[in-house]
């Protein structure tokens, strides 16, 4: 690893005064993607800020009709809280299948979103619950926010503070993992909301995670596996790797996105 | 360089630290804490799990810098003073839960965090679920899930 300054900032005002004296740095949160690839040198941050010492960034709170979680709430107690099971299970089930339970400790909601990677499983249920990201300057629409394999809407020194989830009455998430890394090959959250209705995959699309409006359209009529019966999405636009051919991607979208249809509906 | 204070097994302790120094490679190169160990050095095999207050973490993806103020516990501060094996620990020796040895003491930490999240009523299938994120590249499972299972009935007593 390239050595680098370290700051450990208190609010997000100092977090965002750092990353603005340092333009080659970079936040650091749980730190379980982005010290990897440092390791790696395949990044070279200048300075890192650390947020674990911010107040006000963790937690998992009901808010009127939506759930509000915390950027650096971890991965464990997310999957761990008692009001995001009761009131939006499909969300509880997505951090639980993420890495393994040391990574759990410490990863985070907001490193997973900003980074992107397009296996991620938070950005599925992001993009699929129709979110809000909220950051020290603005609201990001989910729709918006995921630009790209590893690209976001965020700007420099542009900080995630929390992530808001309206609660969908039918919610769920599938996921077909990668035997070794845990990473979805291909996930798909669902979710109806009175008209608002979502299919969002990862892991699948070669510019990260989408959205499958021709399925979103079948379920318009009848939230139910059976209104996909048959349809597939075209391979073209997959990823292709040695773990996965496009077609069998394209594949796994329909297979998975029928059992989280099942989940949700059952 | 940067100061890094931390407790360590119950002590304080102090380190002047490049900001990039690992967490694993500060108690193993500084403070010559060689329990815990170095497997993969790529957050797949726990063989580097310790307690970063209280919670299991994978030191080698974990900065020194990370745990200022913080309470770490490695494989050697399990035991009593007096050498008495800690209940987990006594456990992996009595189900002979180990083969080369090199994995032992991230399986040791996990285990107890396994039992920290789950109890001390284990099943056979929640242990090899949550031993997830450590190897034992012997393919030693068969006896280290045997061993967790009576380590965490033991801790209960």
């Amino acid at each position: 690893m390239y050595n680098f300054t370290f700051h450990r900032p208190t609010t997000v005002r100092q977090a965002a005064g750092l990353l603005a004296r340092n333009p080659e740095g970079k936040l650091l949160a749980g730190g379980h993607s982005l010290l990897p690839v440092m390791k790696q040198r395949l990044a070279q941050p200048s300075a890192l800020v650390d947020l674990s010492q911010v107040e006000g960034m963790t937690g998992v709170e009901l808010k009127g009709r939506s759930v509000v979680i915390g950027a650096m709430t971890r991965h464990a107690d997310v999957a761990k809280s008692d009001v995001l099971k009761e009131v939006l299970p499909g969300l509880a089930s997505v951090p639980g299948s993420i890495g393994d339970p040391q990574v759990r400790n410490r990863g985070t909601i907001g490193g997973s979103i900003a980074n992107n990677d397009p296996n991620a499983d938070y950005p599925a249920a992001c993009l699929g619950l129709g979110a809000t990201i909220i950051t020290n300057k603005r609201r990001i629409a989910a729709d918006d926010f995921f630009t790209g394999m590893f690209s976001t809407a965020l700007e420099d020194g542009e900080i995630i503070v929390k992530v808001s989830f309206p609660i969908a009455k039918k919610a769920a998430y599938e996921k077909f993992k990668h035997p070794a890394s845990g990473f979805a090959l291909v996930g798909v959250f669902v979710s109806k909301r009175g008209p608002d209705i979502r299919v969002a995959v990862t892991g699948a699309g070669s510019n990260g995670v989408f959205r499958v409006k021709s399925f979103e359209e079948a379920l318009a009529k009848r939230f139910s596996p059976k209104s996909i019966e048959g349809m597939t999405i075209p391979a073209n636009g997959m990823n292709s790797d040695i773990h996965a051919t496009p077609e069998y991607r394209a594949h796994l979208v329909g297979v998975l996105a029928k059992r989280a249809l099942a989940k949700a509906t059952a | 360089m940067a100061q890094v204070s931390m407790t360590v097994n119950g002590k304080p302790v102090t380190g002047d630290v490049e900001p990039r120094t690992l967490l694993v490679q500060f108690l193993r190169e500084n403070l010559r804490l060689t329990g815990t160990h170095v497997g993969c050095d790529t957050s797949q095999c726990g063989a580097c799990v310790v307690h970063v207050d209280g919670i299991a973490a994978k030191s080698c993806t974990t900065l020194a810098v990370q745990c200022e103020g913080q309470s770490i516990t490695t494989i050697e501060g399990l035991a009593t003073a007096d050498g008495k094996l800690h209940p987990m620990q006594e456990a992996f020796r009595e189900n002979h839960g180990l083969q080369c040895g090199y994995c032992t003491p991230g399986m040791i930490m996990a285990a107890l965090d396994i039992v920290r999240r789950n109890g001390h009523e284990l099943d056979e299938h929640t242990i090899r679920e949550q031993l997830d994120g450590n190897i034992c590249r012997c393919t030693g499972y068969h006896n280290i899930v045997k061993a967790i299972e009576a380590g965490a009935r033991a801790m209960a007593k």
